[in-house]
């Protein structure tokens, strides 16, 4: 509520410093620090006036700007709390126009501000003067235990203060939230840094023991003061110019306070970052889901079973890169314990708003981690009451807010059931929720690391499409199938059956058994009627060898083979005939010389007609192959010239592109 | 000091590339671009050898007209090329001192390719690569 009566008061103050600018002093132009110190200022000074018109609550001074007045007495301390001489004081008045309108309004007010900054760094109280750069004007206020200074953080003596914002409110509310809900489901005595650490040179860890209490009005002491006690809220009521009211305040918060120093002490006082520190239940829940990644803490994750694991935070894959950058501090690929627990620090960070770091924060260092943590369990009693104490302050406001940031990582998986057995309370048992894990989706972790260890395998295969197309090469198409060895034309011509008679007959001499020959009645007789009857049956030959023989071209030659054959059933038949008159002709001159050689001419005689008869066989099947070559040569010559016909067809086809 | 660094994949495209922006970066693409043609000159060159025989430093890549502008060229042992316009109008850089660049690059390489989030083949944005370039476009000089 402070928080909207302060930005909306300098808004519009900013505004009525711009409106006002007609009248008297010169435009002033504030810093958003400015601004907000201002603001404070003028609201406090406003409501500590207790009545007056405009000068109310809170609420008067956003609904009425214009004519929030801030009562001269709370002013005139303040003016007197920046220590400046009376005169100057008196000066400054003058100049803002606070003399002559009567009263300090708003735009007086901070003229009026920035002069006592100008007078505090030495210039001269002149309306120049204070359209330059001025730091924050300094006032000191006596009361209370502890000094309580504005100022520069240049200015530290030792102590260190805290600085308003220089962000934009928005942004500031956003982070105080989620830095509230990030407090609570952190240890309570984390040092105070709201912000983000990309601007750590903004914020420093303040000390609580000294006097710098953040106490809000009475509306809400209670709940900020543990918070503010360590942090740096974004609306600094400030100090103790309260009343009396605020004492009894300020004295719990001292005693919260003295709790929170000693819980400071112990920790490591030297890193201003506290958005990456690492509460202990985050740090078991880190290690449980090490775990279950990788049973044996001390050994690594490997990089793929990592990002499926850090995937399902549904980060950007650009964003979880720049996260493994920052967290795999030696670049190998793996996470070890230490490594894997500043990572998932930072996924959760993000998730929660935080912008990421440009280098990795000095809590989430492995050896920082390593050493700050070298038990999983860290037993604390402090801890413990602590944390008991801080149901009781939270405020609608909080919860309401973290409500919404839970919705908005409601679309994680549902949580760990592990770590919801520490006993806080159920706003940290919410944001454990939230956190991205399940247990139960690890069985699917090995499949999903399949499928996406598969991925980047197919990546780095990047083949074009010109590659794949050449690894699955087709074979080059069968070719047609052969023809078949019948000839369709001469089917009538078995080759086959003419081949293979030929074979055995060429080997072995003996073509299919002959016609069974008439047994020769006398070998001898028919040898030398054969010669002797070669000529004067001649003539009668031709005609039966014409009839008999096969091949046309080889009367002549088959004649002698038929000759004998004819002979034999001519001189069969007529043997006995001629034989009755040759023998009777040539009886007794040959009958003596034939019987001297009758066995020798028949062995012999039956040789030459096996042989003849071989012979004769050969040339029958010579002839038979001669025809089927003259068949086929005509074939090849008619597919030769249809082959020709088929090229000229394809010339004309083709269009003229040869030159 | 150098004034266009590139990283070129095995299919030479480019995975990262930068320049200093003061001139005309087409100008250095180009020449990059160009350069390219050299590398795989020499590359298949030696090629005939073994792979380990090869030496991943290739220098010089060729003369040329321009003397103020020359390029170096280094190669991985995946085919990773890294190109290296370097402006020697200063102080001529000895060749130790570019090796010592290219070996700073392969290893920032090498660290990109430990991110599992980085798929090969993607344009390198390591905010660390960039880091590590910027420092030695800017510091060899």
């Amino acid at each position: 509520m402070e928080a909207a009566a302060a930005a909306a008061a300098a808004a519009a103050a900013a505004a009525a410093a711009g409106g006002g600018c007609g009248s008297g002093p010169p435009p002033l132009l504030l810093s958003e620090g400015e601004q907000q110190c201002y603001s404070e200022l003028f609201a406090r000074c406003a409501g500590a006036a207790g009545g007056g018109p405009g000068s109310g609550p809170p609420e008067a001074a956003r609904v009425a700007p214009g004519t929030a007045t801030a009562a001269a007495g709370p002013v005139a301390d303040l003016f007197r709390a920046s220590q400046l001489p009376a005169e100057t004081l008196h000066q400054i008045t003058e100049l803002c126009g606070a003399k002559r309108v009567g009263y300090f309004g708003p735009t007086q007010f901070y003229i009026a501000l920035k002069l006592i900054a100008a007078a505090q760094s030495g210039l001269p109280v002149r309306i120049e003067s204070i359209k330059c750069e001025l730091p924050l004007p300094r006032f000191m206020m006596s009361k209370n235990d502890g000094e309580i200074r504005f100022g520069n953080p240049a200015e530290l003596h030792g102590t260190k203060v805290q600085i308003p914002y220089l962000t934009t409110e928005k942004n500031s509310f956003k982070r105080m939230d989620d830095e509230d809900k990030q407090q609570e489901t952190q240890s309570p005595t984390m040092s105070p840094l709201a912000s983000p650490p990309s601007s750590p040179p903004h914020y420093q860890r303040v000390p609580l023991s000294h006097g710098y209490s953040k106490l809000r009005s009475s509306a809400e002491q209670m709940h900020p003061a543990p918070y503010e006690a360590r942090q740096p809220l974004v609306q600094p009521e400030g100090s103790s110019s309260g009343g009396p009211g605020t004492k009894p305040l300020r004295h719990q918060a001292s005693l919260i306070r003295s709790f929170s120093v000693e819980r400071e002490l112990q920790d490591n006082s030297s890193y201003p970052d506290e958005p990456w520190r690492i509460t202990e239940e985050q740090r078991e829940y880190y290690v449980n889901q090490f775990r279950s990644l990788q049973p044996d803490p001390s050994s690594f994750i490997s990089g793929s079973v990592a990002k499926n694991f850090f995937t399902k935070s549904k980060l950007s894959i650009p964003e979880l890169s720049y996260i493994w950058e920052l967290s795999d501090a030696d670049c190998d690929g793996a996470l070890t314990l230490p490594e894997f627990c500043a990572a998932f620090h930072l996924i959760v960070a993000r998730k929660n708003g935080y912008p990421l770091p440009e280098g990795l924060p000095p809590t989430l260092q492995p050896e920082y981690l390593q050493a700050a943590f070298p038990k999983p369990k860290w037993d604390c009693q402090l801890f413990d009451s602590y944390s008991e104490s801080l149901p009781a302050n939270q405020q609608p406001r909080d919860l309401n807010r973290m409500e919404t940031s839970v919705k908005d990582m409601a679309d994680l998986p549902v949580p760990n059931q592990d770590v919801t057995s520490d006993d806080k309370q159920a706003l940290k048992s919410t944001i454990n929720e939230a956190l991205p894990k399940d247990v139960s989706e690890d069985p699917a972790t090995p499949k999903d690391s399949n499928s996406l260890k598969a991925r980047p395998r197919s990546r780095s295969y990047s083949s074009t499409s010109i590659e794949e197309a050449m690894k699955r090469g087709e074979d080059p198409p069968t070719p047609p199938p052969r023809p078949q060895k019948t000839h369709s034309r001469a089917s009538s011509l078995d080759l086959n059956k003419v081949f293979q008679p030929s074979v055995p007959a060429t080997k072995s001499g003996l073509l299919p058994p002959p016609p069974a020959l008439p047994p020769r009645p006398c070998p001898s007789q028919s040898e030398q009627v054969s010669e002797a009857e070669l000529l004067p049956q001649l003539s009668r030959a031709p005609s039966q060898a014409a009839e008999s023989s096969p091949a046309k071209k080889d009367v002549l030659y088959s004649q002698p083979p038929s000759k004998p054959i004819r002979r034999k059933f001519r001189p069969e038949n007529q043997a006995t005939e001629n034989q009755e008159p040759s023998t009777a002709a040539s009886g007794p001159a040959s009958a003596a010389t034939m019987k001297p050689h009758p066995t020798v001419q028949k062995q012999s005689s039956k040789q030459k007609k096996a042989i003849q008869t071989a012979i004769r066989k050969n040339k029958e099947a010579n002839a038979v192959l001669a025809r089927l070559n003259s068949e086929l040569q005509q074939q090849l010559k008619e597919v030769h010239q249809e082959r020709i016909a088929l090229e000229n067809q394809l010339e004309q086809l083709r269009p003229v592109t040869v030159l | 000091m150098a004034v266009c660094i590139a990283v070129i994949a095995k299919e030479n495209y480019p995975l990262y590339i930068r320049s200093t922006p003061t001139e005309n970066e087409l100008k250095f693409h180009y020449m990059v671009h160009t350069s390219l043609d050299v590398v795989d000159e020499k590359i298949s060159a030696m090629g005939k050898a073994l792979v380990d025989q090869r030496e991943l430093y290739l220098g010089l890549l060729y003369p040329t007209e321009d003397y103020k502008l020359c390029r170096y060229g280094y190669v991985t042992n995946s085919k990773v090329k890294f190109v290296m316009v370097v402006d020697s109008s200063n102080t001529a850089l000895r060749d130790n001192e570019i090796r010592s660049m290219f070996r700073k690059l392969h290893n920032s390489y090498t660290d990109v390719m430990c991110n599992p989030f980085y798929n090969p083949g993607d344009r390198i944005q390591s905010r660390a690569f960039d880091n590590m370039v910027t420092s030695m476009m800017i510091q060899v000089c």
